[in-house]
């Protein structure tokens, strides 16, 4: 799926299928995640939260937990008041209770927090809490929350009349408008892609240990984002004395992220006051109920779409519009200036001369988040309707899904493609994709299979995902979350013997980083990957990054570790110039040394230059061997791919079950082929998760529906269907290896690919749409309603 | 009140420990005996991270008292490898890639080994069954199931 | 989560468990595989004083077939049933219901007779005992009693059981020759409760059905028994048209609820739709298929 790889297999550069460096540890149980950090004098927190989606707050008693053999303090907002501690801004520029003063906002929202001795009394204190709330009217419909004279959530904004929290577009309005109605075909459809959980199976929690003599705070806490975390605290709690080089945030081994662990969640900020008020390190850890019902959601994005086409099938125009349910705060992780994330990216693979994109969000009384659930910000949304509608699209014109697309791919000598929305794509081969993916699954049998079936009254269907990803965000120019740009970064110190240490700004969950990164300095300089040690998390070592999140630890970090390689390798230069006695410019380089043009037994390798840099490097050159990069994107990278899902339906019970599923996926270069195939296969799960069983719900008291591993259904082994996963390579021309971001393409590309796939096999039915999750009883109705239930 | 004395045996040395009745055995394991490779992922028995073996059969330990393992044996990851030697499982996980963010990977390989004891030559869906109370979020499956595959076939 | 306080007793004896269960009353409850109980309490949905561990009483872990019954001891666990080859060579029923049953690791301790006596209606094993037309027997101070299954359920969550009984056997008539069962549960993933579940038992006799058993879970306030449709079928020929009528009368019988797995009206159309694949399967296996 790859070229050969340019290094042998002992240095082990990019495109060889390394076995992961970090796994010795976990297959021992030797990782460290945050709760099994244990230090001494510690006590435990846990967390008393709303039974009411939105209730004044009368009054908190903690008589009689402060009575719990255990229990140490409980702290409440008027503790946290005491410090201006019991607001903080989000990312998004809003704010958000830390603990409440005056009412709660949503079910499961923090109230106070009991600290004890162990985890066992502090639970039995949250349960001797005794709150006293007067509920107040709820607002779960993000509709009638935009209602004139709807009850106002956000009565601390003085002066806020409406719940409506921002309005965002792209696009030429008037022109979309036009071309749409000039087109000779145009469809329209609804969709709802309903609020889901990331769900790691690591929950979120930290270890907060302030240590009054040095004022120091260490944190251990599950992030994605060590660095930013490490500011973010340093401005919230500035003014009670904690400054940024006293804060060490120390992000341990995660059990898995999906942009679950990039925000700032009140439980870190009330352990860390507790740590400082008590002057005794406080764990948190969240239970999966806590996990599910209060941290931050991903998708709840009510689209309203419309395409339009000639009537041969080449589309002219796309118009969208969203409206966004943000809970009662907007905490979404966004890039600042991009309040729909990336939702521009929604005219997809498509070369579409008109589009006009919009997203009004809204406050309801929900938790707050908008996070990404393994995907780039708010892409799987764009990418759900542009694929969707595609299809809708096809099925009106009476053409073949595949056709249609390959009618109106970009196509390949277009790119760098400026699109409609503004974004310049970087590389592409579209069609390349799709016509591998549809040799791969036997396309046209399974169209006469489909044909064939159907007139013995079986459903089958076969459902086509063409996607576009926008990843690795981003250049400085636009990209920047609370001002900080988003660069990341890499430092790499080679060792006297020639091994390295390579730091990063980023921080994996999972990923593989201390192996792929490795890769790249190994392909750089030559040093065997096994040889460079890769470190990220804490904030006391590693450069300053933006952390992972968003398909970006390779486009930008990756990419500084290859430019931190490459200053190194320029001083190398140098330095084996120096030895050889030759000049600079007679030097040619190969993985792992430079030797004399036309005299190849004149060489000097990495490890001899690395040695020399300490033990005889040139007067006047400073010694050590040493390079740091700060990388800021030229562009953000594109990867693609297409997909092709088939599906059998149980006419009885409404049951879909995917037969095959084949993805073809591009991310450029690829650097470890196993790590990037298991990425896929992950994807491709929580792909497949919220299209046919994920959905967190609220019934119309706010109540939530889905906050435990009861009913919120993660798929196992044996929902999941045994993934076929392929490849292309269209490098990306601006990456300093060629390389794209990957982790997410397939949780994006594959929703539509079901959907679709579920949709045609009911089309003859009249079937244009169905929302997911697809349920069984969702499926069910539509074949009793068609008089076709067994 | 009362506490209980017990005896654990824990991959394979004896262990007591006075314990509350209340108290769970991933708990005692992690927190009295400090075994932290044993995780714990959810609170309503779904999620299968808190595997461990209770007389040799897989059980999830957040669903298990730790006084009900009195005079028992149980056996978690950190027993898996012995004298230097990883288990085949481990070396399964390893070599296929069936981890990454590797907080499943303890539960789902003592599923796997318990597994394998029991059926030399599984069947693809026999082992997508058997490991069906362990969730992992990260991988999609396909390379744990060639990792038990991969065990199996060094088993045999 | 973490459970509140409770004081633990391990009896080496039925009559120690049950002089114990008679001096705690409703203080106190059975804990036998736990994998419903002890989620319970780390939801704090439950508190009792005292947990009486009857796992530890030796001589209650028995399959075997005696005085016409297949007799199941109450500290079968569902992965000792599953994989039982009495069970597994003449009860594909069982087999059927109990690899269903929530996930392999939960059935590793889970108990056929817990899996009763808890009493919840999205249990598997009731709609098979109902279809089977088992009995328990229940030990108690004053002795042993046997009750129907027919009789067991009282309510959400509630059973005949007394507070100081337990439940110490299950009884399952032996199938006669030409006799067969079939258990077939709708799920949205392993792991998830029955959004609906049905079990049907026959006895084919020159070539019509003599007696019928249909049970069905998660379909109304307690496992059903689904006499209509039993009735029904007595004296039929075991057919398509049969089936499907008789799946209709099972899905009268039904009175769910509407919940995340499905609406009113799904449910009692997967009543029938399940009915009528169990009697398929239950057919074929009594053909000797």
């Amino acid at each position: 799926m790859s070229a050969t790889p340019r290094t042998s297999p002992e240095i082990c550069g990019m495109g060889h299928s390394m076995k992961r460096k970090e796994d010795p540890r976990f297959i021992r149980g030797q990782g460290n995640y945050v709760d099994d950090v244990t230090l001494p004098g510690m006590v435990h927190m846990a967390i008393v939260r709303s039974p009411f989606a939105h209730a004044k707050l009368k009054k908190i008693d903690t008589a009689r937990a402060l009575k719990v053999p255990g229990v140490l303090a409980v702290i409440t907002g008027e503790t946290l008041a005491q410090y201006k501690l019991h607001w903080m801004p989000t990312l998004m520029s809003d704010t958000q209770m830390v603990l409440p003063v005056e009412k709660v906002m949503y079910q499961a929202q923090e109230v106070a927090a009991v600290i004890a001795t162990d985890r066992y009394a502090a639970a039995d204190g949250v349960a001797a809490v005794d709150v006293d709330y007067e509920p107040l009217e709820v607002l779960v419909d993000p509709f009638k929350a935009l209602e004139p004279g709807a009850l106002v959530l956000r009565t601390d904004k003085p002066g806020k009349k409406d719940n409506h929290i921002f309005h965002w577009e792209a696009g030429d309005r008037a022109a979309t408008d036009r071309a749409i109605k000039d087109a000779g075909v145009s469809v329209r459809q609804r969709m709802y892609i309903p609020r889901i959980h990331v769900a790691s199976i690591e929950t979120c929690g930290c270890v907060a240990s302030f240590d009054k003599a040095q004022g120091k705070l260490t944190v251990w806490m599950t992030t994605q984002a060590p660095h930013a975390i490490r500011t973010v605290f340093a401005l919230v709690a500035g003014h009670v004395g904690l400054s940024e080089e006293k804060i060490r945030i120390i992000s341990p081994d995660i059990g898995g992220g999906f942009g679950g662990k990039v925000p700032v969640y009140p439980g870190y900020v009330i352990a860390v006051a507790a740590s400082v008020v008590l002057g005794k390190p406080v764990k948190w850890i969240e239970n999966r109920m806590e996990n599910l019902q209060a941290d931050s959601f991903a998708r709840d994005y009510h689209i309203d779409a419309e395409l339009a086409a000639d009537k041969d099938g080449t589309m002219k125009a796309l118009r969208i519009k969203t409206v966004a349910d943000h809970g009662y705060t907007d905490a979404a992780a966004n890039p600042s200036k991009f309040p729909a994330g990336m939702f521009s990216i929604c005219t997809g693979s498509y070369d579409l001369p008109h589009a006009f994109a919009e997203v009004d969000g809204v406050y309801t009384n929900k938790p707050p988040g908008g996070i990404a659930y393994r995907c780039s910000f708010r892409v799987t949304e764009a990418v759900h309707a542009i694929e969707r509608m595609t299809d809708v699209l096809a099925q009106e014109l009476k053409m073949d899904p595949a056709e249609l697309r390959l009618k109106n791919f970009i196509p390949p000598e277009k790119f760098p493609y400026k699109s409609i929305l503004g974004w310049e794509y970087d590389s592409g081969n579209y069609a390349g994709a799709l016509k591998k993916a549809m040799d791969t699954i036997g396309y046209a049998d399974l169209r006469r299979e489909q044909a064939e079936k159907r007139k013995r009254g079986e459903l089958m269907g076969i459902g086509i995902s063409s996607f576009t990803e926008i990843v690795g965000a981003g250049p400085s120019k636009d990209f920047d979350i609370l001002g900080i740009k988003m660069f990341d970064s890499c430092e790499i110190r080679v060792h006297p013997t020639g091994k390295a240490i390579a730091r990063f700004g980023t921080k994996s969950q999972g990923q593989g980083h201390e192996t792929t990164y490795a890769q790249i300095v190994a392909e750089e300089l030559g040093i065997p990957a096994a040889h460079v040690q890769v470190e990220e998390g804490d904030t006391d070592t590693a450069p300053y990054g933006l952390g992972t999140y968003a398909s970006r630890s390779t486009p930008v970090a990756g990419a500084a570790g290859a430019m931190a390689a490459r200053k190194i390798r320029d001083k190398a230069r140098k330095i084996a110039a120096h030895l050889l006695e030759v000049n600079e410019d007679d030097l040619v380089w190969e993985p792992g040394k430079f030797s004399v043009k036309g005299a190849p037994q004149k060489a000097k390798t990495i490890q001899e230059i690395a040695f020399a840099a300490y033990t005889n490097h040139p007067q006047g050159m400073e010694a050590g061997l040493e390079g740091t990069a700060y990388y800021d994107p030229p562009n953000l990278t594109f990867p693609f791919g297409s997909y092709i899902c088939v599906v059998d339906i149980d006419r009885g019970t409404g049951e879909v079950r995917i037969r095959r599923f084949v993805s073809i996926d591009d991310c450029g270069n690829i650097i470890n082929p196993m790590i990037v195939e298991g990425q896929i296969h992950g994807g491709l799960t929580m792909g497949m998760a919220p299209a046919l069983l994920e959905e967190i719900s609220y019934d119309e008291s706010g109540n939530i529906q889905g906050g435990s591993f009861m009913d919120y259904l993660v798929p196992t082994a044996v929902e999941t269907p045994k993934w076929e996963s392929g490849f292309t390579v269209t490098p990306s021309p601006h990456h300093p290896l060629g390389a794209k971001g990957v982790g997410e393409s397939a949780t994006v590309g594959a929703p539509p690919a079901i959907v679709n796939a579920v949709v045609d096999a009911l089309a003859h039915l009249g079937v244009r749409h169905i929302d997911i999750p697809i349920t069984p009883e969702k499926v069910w109705r539509i074949l009793k309603d068609a008089g076709v239930a067994e | 009140m009362a506490k209980h004395a017990i005896q654990v045996t824990v991959n394979g040395a004896a262990r007591g420990a006075e314990v509350e009745s209340r108290l769970l055995l991933v708990h005692l394991l992690r927190e009295e005996f400090r075994l932290t490779g044993t995780h714990i992922g959810c609170d309503t028995t779904h999620c299968g991270a808190c595997t461990v073996l209770l007389d040799g059969v897989p059980v999830k330990s957040c669903t298990v008292l730790a006084v009900q393992a009195d005079g028992r044996s149980v056996m978690t990851v950190e027993g898996l490898e012995k004298d230097g030697n990883l288990d085949p499982i481990q070396d399964g996980f390893m070599q296929e890639h069936g981890l990454q963010c590797g907080f499943c990977t303890p539960g789902m390989m003592m599923t796997a080994h318990a597994f394998l004891a029991g059926n030399k030559n599984p069947e693809e869906d026999e082992i997508r069954r058997a490991i069906s109370g362990n969730l992992c979020r990260c991988t999609g499956y396909v390379n744990i199931v060639k990792a038990v595959q991969h065990a199996a076939g060094k088993l045999q | 989560m973490i459970p509140p306080s409770f004081d633990y007793h391990a009896p080496k004896t039925l009559p120690e468990a049950l002089e114990l269960l008679g001096r705690f009353g409703g203080e106190a409850k059975i804990l036998s595989g736990g994998q419903s109980l002890l989620p319970l309490l780390k939801l704090r949905f439950a508190e009792p004083a005292h947990l009486v561990d009857i796992g530890r009483i030796p001589g209650l872990d028995y399959i075997k077939e005696e005085g016409g019954f297949l007799r199941i001891g109450a500290l079968v666990r569902e992965a000792g049933l599953e994989t039982s080859p009495l069970v597994r060579s003449k009860y594909p029923i069982l087999v059927d219901t109990a690899s269903v049953i929530a996930d392999p690791l939960v059935r590793n301790l889970a108990t056929v007779a817990g899996n009763l006596a808890h009493g919840d209606p999205a249990n598997d094993h009731p709609a098979t005992m109902l279809a089977l037309g088992a009995e328990v027997v229940a030990t108690g101070p004053k002795g042993t009693r046997t009750i129907p299954v027919a009789q067991l359920f009282t309510g959400i969550f509630t059973t005949a059981l007394a507070p100081a009984e337990v439940l110490t056997e299950i009884r399952i008539p032996i199938p006669p020759l030409g006799s067969g069962g079939a258990y077939v549960k709708l799920e949205r993933k392993v792991g998830d409760f029955a959004t609906a579940g049905a079990a049907a038992y026959l006895v084919l006799q020159g070539g019509v059905i003599a007696r019928a058993g249909v049970g069905l879970t998660n379909l109304g306030p307690t496992p059903i028994k689904a006499v209509d449709a039993e009735k029904y079928l007595a004296g039929k020929k075991p057919d398509e048209a049969t089936f499907a009528e008789a799946g209709r009368l099972a899905a009268a019988a039904t009175i769910p609820g509407a919940d995340r797995r499905g609406s009113v009206e799904y449910k009692k159309e997967m009543a029938r739709v399940l009915t009528t694949r169990a009697l398929r399967i239950a057919a074929r296996r009594a053909g000797g298929k």
